[in-house]
This record gives C-alpha cells, sequence and structure tokens, in this order.
C-alpha cells in the first residue's frame, strides 16, 4: 500500500525508512488484537498461527503488494495467496485495517451469513484470491497465477504465504519442482516457520529439516530471516523480487502464539480454539490494549 | 439430429474420442486467445499431442503431477486464462479434491478433460480403468459432467465446453470409437438426444454405450420390442425433461454406462424420475466391481455391459411395468 520501498532501489535493511517500520508495527498489533477478538467471539477459530504471521502479513499489504481496496479487480494487481487458509482471522484483520472490509464486519468470523468464513472464500470475499483452507492447494494455485500473469505479460507477482505443517503435503512439493522448472520468478512463498503444527511439533510429527536445503535442491533461491523483524522481512520480499529466472521463498523463523505470552510457543493454540473473555482479555491486555479497547473488543 | 429423427445406423470406426478430442482443440485454439492446454507427462495418450504441436506456446507441462496442475487450472483461470486440465481419468481423480476447492467451490472457468475411463481402457487394466469419476465429479456443487458417444459428438461438445462459462468435467476414451452422427449432429450441454424412436422401453446411454444401445435396440427389434435410445451425453446437469417424457412415453427404461452402476449415469437416470415418473429401471454397467486386463469388447462382454446385455435389461424392465402402480 505504501509505494515507497517498491520505489527504493535500496534494498538493505537500514534503508527502511523508520516511519514506514513503525507504521507496519502498528498494523500488526492491529492484526493481532483483531485476530483474538474475532476467534473469542467465534468461540472457535485458529490464534495460534494467525499471530504468527501476523508481522508477515502487515509488511506484505502495508509496503509489497500492488493491492487497493478501490480495485480488487484490477487485472495487473499482484496475487496474494493464504495457503495456510486457517491463519485467515490475521488475513481478513489486515484486510480490514487497509480498508478492504469493514472491520466491525470482520470480527464477525465463523457465523451463518457472515462472509469471514472459517476459511476463506473467494466468492464470499473477492479479495481473498481464491479459497483455501486444504493445505497445499493454494500454493498451487498463486503457481498458476504467476504462469497465467506471464503469459498474460502482467508485470505483477504471485505471493503464497504457507505453514510449516503444510510442507507434509506432497501437491506443494510437487508445485515446488513446477515453479522452478517453468522460471517463475514472479513467484514468491513465504514459511510461517513457527516449528508447530496442530497436535505437537513438525520435529515430533513430521522432520522438515533440513527445510532451506530442500528448496535450494528443488531449485529455489531461499532466504531464511526473522518472520518478526519487520525491516528484515520488507528488506527480503525487496531483494526476492529482484531475482531473475527462480522463484524465491522466505524461510520466515516465527513463533506460534506470537505476542500473547501464554499461547507463546504451545501447540495448544492451534486451533479449535475457545478462548474464555479472560483469555482473551489477557491477550488483548499483553497486545497493549487498553481496557476500554478490550471492552470494545470483546463486548460491544 | 432432431429428437425425431430416423434411427442412427452403427457406421464404422472413426477416430478415438481422445483423438477426437485433440484435434478439435487444436482447431479451435484461434476462436480461443486464453485457452491453455495443462498436461501430467500423457499428451500423447490423451490427444493433446495434435495441441502441443500446433500451439507449443500455450501447451504447459506439468509433469506427473496431477494435483498441482488441477489446483494450478484454478490459478491460471484467476488471472483471466482458460485452462483445459488433460490427463487419464484413473489419475485425474487422485486431483479431486483440488477440482473440488481450487476449481468448483471458487467457480473458475477451467476444464478437465479425461481420456481413459472405463473398461475401454482395455489390457491396461483393473488400476487404470476410472470406473467412479462420474460419481465422483458429478457430486460436486456446480460441475458440468460430459461424455460424448461418437468423434463428431466430441468434436461439438468440446466447442461447447470451451464456450460455456464454468467447471466442466468430460471424459473421451482411448479406443476407436464407432461413427454414429453425421456431419449435421447437434450438441448442447444439458440436452439430451432420442437417436431412436421407440415406444415400448428407453434405453439411456453415455459414451461408448451409445452405440452399444443403438445395437441393443437391433436386437430387441427382431423380438418385436420397440426400444426408443436416448444419447445423454450431460450427465449434469441431467436432461430431466426429456426422461420424464421418456418414462411416461415408454413406461421402463434402462441405463447403460461404462462406469459403476453406483453414482454415474444410471443414478442420475433414477433421481431425475423417482418423485415424478417412477418407472421400472434396469442398470447396466459395472456391477461394484474393479476392471480387469483385456480388449475392450472382451472386457464389455465379460462385466456384462454390450448390447444383448443391455437387451436383456430392458426385457427385465419390460417385465415389471405396471409393478410400481
Amino acid at each position: 500500500m505504501i509505494s515507497a520501498v517498491k520505489l527504493s532501489t535500496q534494498t538493505s535493511a537500514a534503508a527502511i525508512q523508520p516511519d514506514l517500520e513503525v507504521q507496519i508495527a502498528e498494523a500488526a498489533r492491529f492484526v493481532r488484537r483483531h485476530t483474538i477478538a474475532s476467534i473469542y467471539r467465534a468461540t472457535s477459530g485458529h490464534p495460534g498461527g494467525a499471530l504468527s504471521c501476523a508481522d508477515i502479513l502487515a509488511c506484505l499489504f502495508g509496503a509489497e503488494l500492488n493491492v487497493w481496496p478501490t480495485a480488487t479487480n484490477d487485472r495487473l494487481r499482484d496475487r496474494f495467496v493464504l495457503s495456510k487458509g486457517h491463519a485467515c482471522p490475521a488475513l481478513y484483520a489486515i484486510a480490514a485495517y487497509h480498508g478492504f472490509c469493514d472491520k466491525a464486519d470482520a470480527l464477525n468470523l465463523r457465523k451463518l451469513g457472515s462472509p469471514f468464513q472459517g476459511h476463506p472464500h473467494v466468492r464470499d470475499l473477492p479479495w481473498v484470491e481464491t479459497s483455501t483452507g486444504s493445505l497445499g492447494q493454494g500454493f498451487s494455485v498463486a503457481l498458476g497465477m504467476a504462469m497465467g500473469m506471464k503469459l498474460q505479460k502482467i508485470n505483477a507477482r504471485a505471493y503464497a504465504l504457507l505453514g510449516d505443517g503444510e510442507l507434509q503435503e506432497g501437491e506443494v512439493w510437487e508445485a515446488a519442482m513446477c515453479a522452478a522448472h517453468h522460471r517463475l520468478d514472479n513467484l514468491c512463498a513465504i514459511i510461517d516457520y513457527n516449528k508447530l503444527q496442530s497436535d505437537a511439533t513438525n520435529e515430533a510429527i513430521m522432520r522438515l529439516e533440513p527445510l532451506a536445503d530442500k528448496w535450494r535442491a528443488f531449485g529455489w533461491t531461499v532466504f531464511e530471516i526473522d518472520g518478526h523483524n519487520i525491516p528484515e522481512i520488507l528488506s527480503t520480499l525487496h531483494l526476492a523480487a529482484s531475482i531473475h529466472e527462480r522463484p524465491s521463498v522466505l524461510i520466515a523463523h516465527t513463533v506460534k502464539g506470537k505476542g500473547v505470552p501464554y499461547m507463546e510457543g504451545s501447540p495448544a493454540w492451534h486451533g479449535s480454539v475457545k478462548l474464555t473473555r479472560d483469555q482473551a482479555a489477557d491477550a488483548l491486555a499483553a497486545l497493549g490494549a487498553e481496557q476500554h479497547e478490550i471492552k470494545e473488543l470483546l463486548d460491544v | 439430429m432432431s429428437d425425431n429423427s430416423a434411427p442412427a445406423l452403427i457406421g464404422t470406426s472413426g477416430d478415438s474420442l481422445r483423438e477426437a478430442f485433440g484435434k478439435a482443440l487444436t482447431n479451435l485454439a484461434g476462436e480461443f486467445p486464453k485457452l491453455v492446454v495443462l498436461d501430467a507427462d500423457v499428451a500423447g495418450g490423451t490427444g493433446v499431442h495434435h495441441f502441443r504441436k500446433a500451439h507449443p506456446e500455450k501447451f504447459i507441462q506439468f509433469g506427473i503431477a496431477e494435483q498441482n496442475m488441477v489446483a494450478a487450472a484454478g490459478g491460471l483461470a484467476a488471472v483471466g486464462m482458460l485452462p483445459v486440465v488433460t490427463g487419464f481419468a484413473v489419475f485425474l481423480s487422485r486431483a479431486f479434491e483440488q477440482a473440488r476447492l481450487s476449481i468448483a467451490y471458487c467457480k473458475r472457468n477451467a476444464k478437465i478433460v479425461a481420456s481413459h475411463p472405463g473398461l475401454d481402457v482395455g489390457p491396461d487394466g483393473g488400476s487404470a480403468q476410472a470406473l467412479e469419476d462420474i460419481a465422483a465429479f458429478r457430486a460436486i456443487p456446480g460441475m458440468t459432467v460430459i461424455s460424448p458417444a461418437d468423434p463428431k459428438e466430441m468434436e461439438l461438445a468440446t466447442r461447447a465446453m470451451l464456450e460455456f462459462d464454468g467447471p466442466v468435467y468430460m471424459r473421451t476414451g482411448r479406443s476407436a470409437a464407432k461413427r454414429l452422427f453425421g456431419d449435421d449432429h447437434r450438441f448442447e450441454i444439458g440436452k439430451g438426444q432420442i437417436v431412436r424412436d421407440g415406444r415400448d422401453v428407453t434405453l439411456v446411454a453415455c459414451g461408448v454405450e451409445v452405440a452399444r444401445s443403438l445395437e441393443a435396440a437391433e436386437l430387441l427389434e427382431t423380438d418385436g420390442i420397440d426400444a426408443r435410445v436416448v444419447n445423454m451425453a450431460t450427465i449434469k446437469p441431467i436432461d430431466a425433461k426429456l426422461l420424464k417424457q421418456c418414462a411416461a412415453e415408454t413406461g421402463c427404461m434402462v441405463t447403460a454406462e461404462d462406469h459403476n452402476v453406483y453414482g454415474g449415469l444410471g443414478s442420475a437416470v433414477a433421481e431425475a424420475v423417482a418423485q415424478s415418473h417412477p418407472c421400472p429401471i434396469e442398470f447396466v454397467g459395472l456391477n461394484d466391481t474393479f476392471g480387469t486386463s483385456g480388449e475392450p469388447d472382451e472386457l464389455a462382454a465379460h462385466f456384462g455391459i454390450t448390447a444383448p446385455f443391455v437387451a436383456e435389461a430392458a426385457r427385465r424392465a419390460i417385465a415389471r411395468k405396471g409393478s410400481l402402480q
């Protein structure tokens, strides 16, 4: 949304303007609060993996993606696919923050009649770009978008945000092979590598390491970053866009439940979570919300 | 061909349906500038090697990776392309969920064209013979399902599929197909056709079973039974109006398909008439079993889907007339 970074020829973290970092950090804080509030109101949802990707989403929508709420049909726009569809409370929140939907509406998560389904649906909300919720598919869809834009000589990029557990789906590696083979340098994958999945750690369920080596072996340009370090995310996204002939992947090391101390690093907060009001209030307080803000988010 | 035209005659072998599809697609490329054809390393088998040769820039190789291919078709359609996914029916079925979520749920204008359906696959054997695909894809909301009967109809259906806005699953076929229809044949998605009229029983068929049903009608004629034959090339949305008319006029039906009797054409026909026009229906198809190796005609005889079996089913249906009253 803010063009300063895209126009800059600088790629180092130091070149990122401090006020942009401040704006994006504020957006990420909004995403986390909104995520907690909507999941509390829904009485179900996946907070852990939504909180872990909040900073990445804030960077994408704040400075990287060429998408606009006034032109969601623009054929020249970038495409962002939340392949880890269960993290959609965070997507709804960042979209609301940037005016793609109403902030209060987006709190109406997982309710009959609401377009804010438990997993994003493009026929309810066009700006989610494709429906996700079955791991692996969103990545392939983003690949198809990247291919289709190249065929039409559209100079835009396709981004897919994947979970780490999602990488256990075979389709991901079909797509990884395919994107490198077709030299889709307009495709950027971002892995929210919070090390936890539904039931336990990745390590316990199905080992992913050596992850960077796997992607390199598949022909991708690999960046490993701190997925909560805003300047690093921004500069790496920018750098990835300059790579020719190869797709890029950002392996973003994150903390599941980031920002809510009692959730951080615990798989218990992956999904199907029913938050009590006290838990939601504690989480919002930890995210710096004032008492009146907590009341507004949870009780109105 | 109009609904009440003279009986179609079974002609000599023409192209296989896959060849007819591949050639039709190649010839139509100029009319559909956004068309791209997706392949999983079986272009020679699906007939799209013709397309690859003529339009290499519109041909996308996905390797042996159907799940990625089908979901990527959703992405291609999302940015305005007109993707036609091609492959063997049995392997495209492994991307069922990609067709469900990334194509149908998103209402993408993407097409899935499956060659090598049913016993028509022949010697490759049971693992390769998709006998469940119509049932599976028919169950996806908003998915149109087509199974043309001869090379001419395949050519027309290919155009209709490209002109239609929405997800389509279309069956082609591996073996040389009988020529049933002339150059005046017409095809419309959602419309069945009476290809031979009759009063005693209606034989409803799709794909290779249309030719066998016409043959069955001739066998029945020698017994003095006047069988009507309906080519139901669109299985979804089914032509319920025509089926109700046939149920009313002939009082019983037989369905014939190169597919499991569960969930395919027979089920669709029964669903269409059960409420308002219940009548005896006999189902010819695979009796909830897998196929095996053999030549297509041998297999058809072995598993009971050749003309004599269709004719025998017609006699059973006629004998049951009035049993539902």
